[in-house]
């Protein structure tokens, strides 16, 4: 049997020189830092969840109606009527969410540890397109069930390009191809969603992944290892200090995958609608052009950027300030190798400036995403009776819209100036858990 | 090491808690708990015996199969093509309403809508709240009127069983309607308050469980899927530790 197995390998090899040296360029002899900690998990997760958005969204395809008169009915059949179509949906709705969080903690990680930072701005460039077809993509799924939230999401986003001076109208006429969100928006959407866009992710995952092995895996240290000794146990040119991915880090990474899997599918069983929040109760009503949800928002992992839409006011009457605030937010973190000037790359070696900085980013970010969702507008007249709202909300969204952009300015003076006392950077990774 | 660890572990677990109160914030208004547990057989038959006996004369149940229903409640066909269905479907078509809708539109002012996901998108409590919350108000086209929906369209379909319960207002400010304070049963009806609690609760519950009939299959299939995993990640951890047994020993 095992004569069988190598004479295949043999042929193959003859065939295709280059597939054994590509694999172990990539798996065997990619060698990693051994000192990768629980941020690293992220980055394998979100591949699994790809797969699993584009497994479970093959099987949802073969019973979804591309129409507006059939969409919501088809979504309940896929419910109700087919084998297990309840728990398919519910693998791709809550994998949707899971992505984001994934992807969210990917690039805290990212920030943390200056994995942006050179040789790898490559990496973080490709990283910041995969985000933004991501957003694209989920934005388009989650229009596809023709609920009310699904239609009143699509025309306050796609009223989004209305704002852009003289082009605005007939641009938002044209994405449309109507006047509303309608069949023909469904059914453009249907098609970006399942083929067009999930082509240009898998490129580019592909891409970030290729412009990763080219400059090696950073770590939690920030310490470049190629740099450090060299001669470890499977080769004597290589790092001392790494380890190769596989089979290391393939079996870490399996452990990771099997927490995660049980806390999805412990959403999934329990709670796939996550109180609202990955299933909202709007969107379990079919589309009404002629009836608005009380309180419209996107979904969750939208709201950070929507509150910066939210709070920006409208100049010299145009509200166009708000739509190139929330661009702007995403392009500032595309920008990131070069408003971070700092030589220094992991938060464990950084000023005191930079981690205030980055702690005030998170909270920032987070209370925006409260505020993009409405939960500031129930909280403050609970919490404090009697006061104007609306004042206070926007109060404080624009305190955390500032602190979201002082980030990037502060970073950018902290680091360019030289305020920033560095500790000392070992020449060695600290060692690992 | 451990305490980095369990640092870069502790800010894992924050930044995942921070966003659990924002969680727990949604669901709308604090309406009492309706206390339905969709698990429960003898409550989803009684609601299912109510919803026919007094609601789908106006409302349909479109998503949902009269053969569905006698596999998920536990009925057989003849109970449910003799106790349950009286629209003279076949047994595996969906529960249609009657009710002629130029008709209803007429009545009520609009059509009764389809309940097969009321309980997804008002939320099951709202159902029971709704259904213990009619009184009498003539100034309204069909004579009722509800506290937790004001000014909706549809009467208390239920009044026999629960009675005639009327508002009791409070002083009116000047300029403003008075609020209504409390209600009160005025002519009692054959259940008493308690028992028609039950009942608002049973068919709350029905509710729910058309809205999403996966819901038993997914809680009781989920509770093996979770113990399969945890074991199967247990066996991925020794596995990795097992690996990693050399890394740890070469410095």
């Amino acid at each position: 049997m095992a004569n069988v197995f190598s004479r295949i390998g043999d042929w193959v090899n003859e065939r295709a020189p280059n597939l054994a040296p590509t694999y172990r360029k990539h798996m065997t002899e990619y060698y990693a830092p051994k000192n990768f900690n629980l941020w690293y998990y992220f980055g394998s997760l979100a591949l699994l969840v790809l797969v699993n958005q584009i497994v479970t969204g093959i099987f949802l395809t073969m019973n979804y109606k591309t129409s507006a008169a059939e969409a919501f009915n088809s979504v309940e059949y896929i419910m109700r009527d087919v084998e297990w179509g309840w728990l398919i949906r519910y693998m791709h709705s809550t994998g949707a969410s899971l992505f984001f969080v994934v992807v969210f903690l990917h690039m805290f990680r990212g920030i943390m540890y200056g994995s942006f930072k050179k040789p790898r701005e490559l990496v973080w460039i490709l990283g910041m397109l995969i985000f933004l077809v991501l957003m694209a993509e989920a934005f388009m799924g989650y229009v596809l069930p023709w609920g009310n939230m699904s239609f009143w999401g699509a025309k306050v986003i796609i009223s989004l390009f209305g704002t852009i001076p003289f082009i605005g109208d007939s641009l938002v006429q044209w994405i449309m191809g109507d006047f509303l969100p309608a069949d023909a928006t469904l059914n453009r959407f249907f098609a970006l969603h399942v083929i067009a866009l999930p082509l240009v992710l898998l490129l580019l995952v592909v891409l970030h992944l290729a412009a990763l092995h080219e400059v090696g895996s950073n770590n939690p240290d920030g310490v470049d290892v190629k740099h450090g000794p060299k001669g470890n146990r499977w080769d004597a040119n290589k790092p001392k200090d790494a380890i190769p991915f596989h089979p290391y880090y393939t079996v870490k990474n399996l452990f990771g995958t099997g927490f995660f899997i049980t806390v999805a599918a412990f959403i999934i069983f329990f709670a796939p609608t996550f109180g609202g929040w990955f299933l909202e109760h709007d969107n379990f009503t079919p589309a009404n052009n002629l009836v608005t949800p009380s309180h419209i928002k996107p979904s969750w992992y939208f709201t950070p950027f929507y509150a910066i839409l939210r709070m920006i006011p409208s100049y010299f009457g145009t509200a166009i300030w708000g739509v190139l605030g929330m661009f702007g937010a995403i392009l500032l973190l595309a920008l990131l190798p070069w408003i971070d000037k700092g030589e220094v790359r992991s938060v464990r070696f950084r000023g005191l400036g930079f981690r205030i900085a980055l702690g005030v980013l998170v909270v920032s970010f987070l209370a925006l995403g409260l505020v993009g969702a409405g939960v500031t507008a129930e909280v403050i007249p609970a919490w404090f009776p009697g006061v104007d709202v609306t004042t206070w909300e926007n109060a404080f969204g624009r305190l955390m819209v500032l602190g979201y952009f002082g980030f990037f300015v502060f970073v950018w003076i902290y680091t360019r100036f030289g305020f920033e006392k560095t500790k000392p950077v070992p020449e060695r990774v600290t060692m690992h858990d | 090491m451990i305490k980095r660890y369990l640092s870069s572990l502790a800010l894992a677990l924050g930044l995942a808690a921070a966003t659990v109160p924002a969680f727990a914030a949604e669901g709308g208004e604090d309406l009492p708990s309706a206390g339905a547990n969709v698990a429960d057989k003898a409550s989803l038959q009684r609601g299912a015996k109510l919803f026919f006996n007094y609601c789908v004369g106006c409302h349909s149940l479109k998503y949902v199969r009269y053969s569905r229903l006698a596999t998920d409640l536990d009925l057989s066909e003849d109970e449910v093509m003799n106790n349950l269905n009286f629209t003279g479907a076949k047994f595996g078509e969906p529960v249609i309403s009657h009710m002629p809708a130029d008709s209803a539109k007429a009545w009520f002012g609009k059509d009764p809508p389809d309940l097969s996901l009321e309980a997804r998108a008002k939320g099951t409590d709202f159902i029971y709240n709704y259904l213990l919350s009619f009184y009498l108000d003539p100034s309204r086209p069909v004579g009722w009127n509800n506290t937790v929906f004001p000014n909706a369209s549809m009467p208390n379909p239920l009044w026999e069983l629960q009675g005639l319960q009327v508002a009791v207002h409070g002083a009116a400010k000047p300029g403003e309607e008075a609020a209504v304070e409390k209600l009160e049963i005025a002519q009692p009806g054959r259940m008493s308050p308690e028992e028609f609690k039950g009942a608002a609760r049973d068919l709350a519950t029905f509710l729910e469980y058309t809205a999403e009939p996966a819901a038993l299959q997914r809680q009781s299939i989920g509770v093996w899927v979770i113990l399969f995993l945890v074991a199967l990640t247990f066996l991925l951890y020794l596995l990795k530790h097992e690996y990693w047994k050399d890394v740890h020993e070469s410095h």
